[in-house]
C-alpha cells in the first residue's frame, strides 16, 4: 500500500483579482520507507506541494491521502494533530527554537505535542542525539552551533516521535557542499534506521543525485520520474 | 505546564531591557496605589477614629424624627423613662457593643456675670461617656480629666471668647421644657479643645446637673452613643440592631426609636468617601497602565515570533496550547511586577512611618501619619495585576495561536 497518493491535484493561489495555479494535474504515489526528491527551477510548485503534503494547506482540487487520511478533510486542529504523530518537518532556515537548548529542541514534539512519558521520552531524545552526532553539543542554545549541525538538531527533532513520513522543503540550501551532502547521507541513514519515508526537494543537481525517486516539477506540472540505481523500496 | 513556563520565562529573559521596563512600569504602578490606598486610607481612618471616638460615637440611637431636628436640639423629642428602659434592655444584650452612653443635649446661655453668649451643652454620666467617647478626655487641654457634678466642660473658643478659666464660676440658663428659665451655677472643670463637625463645640455637664436646669421630673435622654468592640463590624451590626429597634413601637404602632451611625451624622463621611473615590481612580490607572504596557509587550513579542509559531504550529501544536504559551508570558510579567512592587511599597510605606511625617486636621494638630499596609490591599493588587496581564496577554495570544503556519513560515 501506498503512503502518500495524489490524484490529480490543482492548486490555486488567488493574489487579488488573479488567480495562480501553482499546480495542475499533479498524481503520483509514495511507497513507505521512500527516499524521494522533488527538484525543478524556482516557482515549479515544490513548495506548494510539500505544504499540501505536509497538511498545511489544501488541494484546490484533486484528492491527496496522506497516511490513510484525505487532507482535504481535516479541520485545523485535526490537521494540527495529525501533522503531531504523523510527520516531521525539516526547514530550509533550521527553525529551532532559539530559548530552547539542542536536548530540548529534539525533546519539544514528544513534551509539548505528544505529551510522552517522562522516561520514555528521555530514552528517544538520547537515542535521536547519538543517532544524529550531537550528543556532546546536547546542552548549547541554537546559536552556539554551526549550520550544519542545526539541520542536523532538525533532523533529530523531526525524528523523534517517529513519524511515518519527514519533509524537507529545500534543507541543504542554507548549507556549504560537503555539509549539504553529509545533512541528505544522514537523512537517508535515518531512513535505512527507522525506516521513515523522506521527501526533499532541491535545486541542488549533486545532491538530487542521491535521491532514490525523482520526481521534477515544471511550472506546476509533474514531467517524469527517474528511478535511481533501483534502490527504491516497497 | 512547567515546560510552558520554562519557555515563557526564557523568552522574557531572551528581551531582558524590554522585560526590564515593562516590569519596571508595572511595579512603579503598583507601588504608587500601594502607598497612596495606605497612606490615604490611614488617614481616613485616623479621621474617622478621631470623630468617632472623640465626640460621635460608632452610632447613635435617638426618638424617632430627632436627627431631622438635631440642629434646634428639641427637647420634646427626647426619649422618656419608658422607652429607656426599653432601649438599654435590648442594648444589654448586644454582645458587640463595648459600652454606651445616653446624653441630654440642649441649648442655653453662657454667662460669666459680665457677658452672655449661647452654648451647646451635653449631660453625660462621665463614666459611661469615657467608656463610649474615650478619646474625649484627650480633648481637655486644660483642667482635670474627670468631670464631677457642678463642674462643666467649656469649649476652648468659648473660654477665650468670655475670658473663663478652669476654677472660674459661670452660670448656665436654659429654657425649659415647658418655657420657663431656670439657671445654675457651674465651675469650670476643664477646657475642651475644638474638634470638626457636628458637636465638636459643645460643653459637657453631668446628667443630674441638666436634669436640674431642665427641671426635669423623670429621667429623660436625647441620644445613645454606642460603642461597638469591631468599628469593621459597624454595618453589619447596624442592620442587625436596626431590626431590633424597628420593633419597638409605641401606642399609634409607629417605631420609637432611629439608629444612624456616625456615617449619617458626620459631615466628614463625605470626605471619606471622596478618599474611596480618588483611590477607586488611582487602582483604574493602574489597571490601564498594566492593560497597556503588558498588551504593548505581547504585541511585539508575537510579531517578532512569527515564524517560531509558524513552525511550533507546523510541528503539531495544538492552538490552545500557543495561546497558552503567550498568555503564561504575559502572567509571569505580571507577577514579577506584582511582586516586586509589592515588595518597594511595603518598603517605601516603612520608610514614610520612620519619617513621622505629621499633619494637621482641623483643629487637631501634630497627628503623626502611620500608614498601614492591609494584607488585603496587597492581595487584591496583586490579583488584579495578575488578572489583567492574562486579559492583556489572550488578544496577542489568541492572534499567535490563530496564525496559518505556511504564512507565519513565509514571514521575514
Ligand atoms: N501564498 C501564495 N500566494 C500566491 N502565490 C503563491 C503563493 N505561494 C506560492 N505562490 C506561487 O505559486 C507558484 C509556485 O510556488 P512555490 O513556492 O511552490 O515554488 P517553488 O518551486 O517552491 O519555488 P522556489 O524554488 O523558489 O522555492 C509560484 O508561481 C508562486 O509565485
Ligand atoms: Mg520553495
Amino acid at each position: 500500500m501506498s503512503l502518500i497518493k495524489a490524484e490529480n491535484i490543482k492548486k490555486d493561489y488567488q493574489v487579488g483579482e488573479l488567480i495562480i495555479t501553482a499546480l495542475d494535474r499533479v498524481s503520483f504515489e509514495i511507497a513507505p520507507a521512500s527516499f524521494v526528491s522533488f527538484v525543478g527551477p524556482s516557482g515549479s510548485g515544490k513548495t506548494t506541494l510539500l505544504n499540501l503534503i505536509g497538511c498545511l494547506d489544501k488541494p484546490t482540487k484533486g484528492t491527496l491521502k496522506v497516511a490513510g487520511a484525505d487532507v482535504a478533510s481535516l479541520d485545523r486542529k485535526e490537521s494540527a494533530a495529525f501533522r503531531g504523530t504523523n510527520i516531521g518537518f525539516i526547514f530550509q532556515d533550521f527553525n529551532l527554537i532559539p530559548v530552547l537548548t539542542v536536548y530540548e529542541n529534539i525533546e519539544y514534539p514528544l513534551l509539548m505535542v505528544q505529551n510522552t512519558p517522562a522516561v520514555e521520552r528521555e530514552k528517544r531524545v538520547m537515542a535521536l542525539l547519538e543517532a544524529v552526532g550531537m550528543i556532546e553539543q546536547k546542552d548549547k542554545y541554537p546559536d552556539q552551533i554551526s549550520g550544519g549541525q542545526k539541520q542536523r538538531v532538525a533532523i533529530a527533532r523531526a525524528l523523534v516521535t517517529n513519524p511515518k513520513l519527514v519533509l524537507a522543503d529545500e534543507p541543504t540550501a542554507n548549507l556549504d557542499h560537503k555539509t549539504a551532502y553529509m545533512v541528505i547521507e544522514l537523512m537517508k541513514k535515518m531512513r535505512d534506521e527507522f525506516r521513515t519515508t523522506f521527501i526533499f526537494s532541491t535545486h541542488d543537481q549533486k545532491i538530487v543525485g542521491e535521491a532514490e525517486i525523482i520526481f521534477t516539477l515544471e511550472d506546476g506540472n509533474l514531467l517524469d520520474r527517474h528511478l535511481e540505481g533501483g534502490k527504491q523500496n516497497g | 505546564m512547567g515546560n510552558l513556563f520554562k519557555i515563557a520565562i526564557r523568552n522574557l529573559l531572551r528581551y531582558k531591557r524590554r522585560t526590564l521596563l515593562t516590569a519596571s512600569l508595572i511595579t512603579v504602578g503598583v507601588v504608587f496605589v500601594l502607598v497612596f490606598i495606605s497612606v490615604s486610607g490611614s488617614f481616613k481612618n485616623m479621621m474617622i477614629g478621631q470623630i468617632t471616638d472623640s465626640m460621635i460615637g460608632h452610632m447613635q440611637v435617638h426618638r424617632k424624627g430627632y436627627v431631622a431636628s438635631i440642629e434646634n436640639l428639641p427637647l420634646n423629642l427626647n426619649l422618656k423613662a419608658g422607652a429607656i428602659a426599653r432601649l438599654e434592655n435590648i442594648l444589654d444584650k448586644q454582645p458587640e457593643i463595648v459600652a454606651y452612653s445616653p446624653r441630654i443635649k440642649f441649648g442655653g446661655m453662657f454667662s460669666n456675670f459680665v457677658e452672655t453668649t449661647n452654648i451647646r451643652l451635653n449631660g453625660i454620666y462621665p463614666d459611661k461617656e469615657l467608656k463610649s467617647v474615650p478619646l474625649l478626655t484627650s480633648r481637655v487641654i486644660e483642667g482635670k480629666k474627670i468631670l464631677d457634678k457642678g463642674g462643666i466642660w467649656i469649649p476652648a473658643l468659648l473660654a477665650k471668647g468670655m475670658k473663663v478659666k478652669v476654677g472660674d464660676t459661670i452660670v448656665v440658663v436654659a429654657t425649659n421644657k415647658d418655657g420657663s428659665v431656670n439657671g445654675k451655677q457651674f465651675i469650670v472643670a476643664g477646657v475642651l479643645e475644638s474638634a470638626t463637625g457636628p458637636g465638636g463645640r459643645d460643653g459637657y455637664i453631668h446628667i443630674d446637673d441638666a436634669g436640674e436646669v431642665l427641671r426635669m421630673e423623670g429621667m429623660e435622654i436625647s441620644e445613645v452613643a454606642i460603642r461597638l468592640k469591631d468599628f469593621g463590624k459597624l454595618n453589619a451590626f447596624s442592620k442587625k440592631l436596626d431590626g431590633l429597634l424597628s420593633k419597638e413601637l409605641n401606642q399609634q404602632d409607629k417605631p420609637i426609636f432611629e439608629l444612624h451611625t456616625w456615617e449619617k451624622l458626620s459631615p466628614f463621611y463625605n470626605i471619606a468617601r471622596m478618599i474611596d473615590v480618588m483611590t477607586f481612580f488611582v487602582k483604574l490607572m493602574l489597571i490601564a497602565i498594566v492593560l497597556i504596557s503588558i498588551m504593548n509587550v505581547m504585541i511585539m513579542a508575537v510579531y517578532e515570533r512569527i515564524r517560531e509559531i509558524g513552525t511550533i504550529a507546523a510541528i503539531g501544536t495544538l492552538p490552545g496550547k500557543i495561546l497558552n504559551m503567550f498568555v503564561i508570558e504575559g502572567f509571569c510579567l505580571g507577577i514579577v511586577g506584582a511582586v516586586i512592587g509589592n515588595i518597594v511599597g511595603i518598603v517605601v510605606i516603612l520608610m514614610l512611618n520612620m519619617l513621622k511625617i505629621s499633619f494637621n486636621f482641623g483643629q487637631q494638630t501634630g497627628l503623626i501619619l502611620y500608614a498601614n499596609v492591609n494584607p488585603y490591599d496587597l492581595v487584591v493588587i496583586s490579583v488584579t495585576v495578575i488578572i489583567v496581564s492574562i486579559i492583556a496577554s489572550l488578544q496577542p495570544a489568541f492572534k499567535a495561536s490563530r496564525m496559518e503556519p505556511i504564512k507565519a513560515l513565509r514571514h521575514v
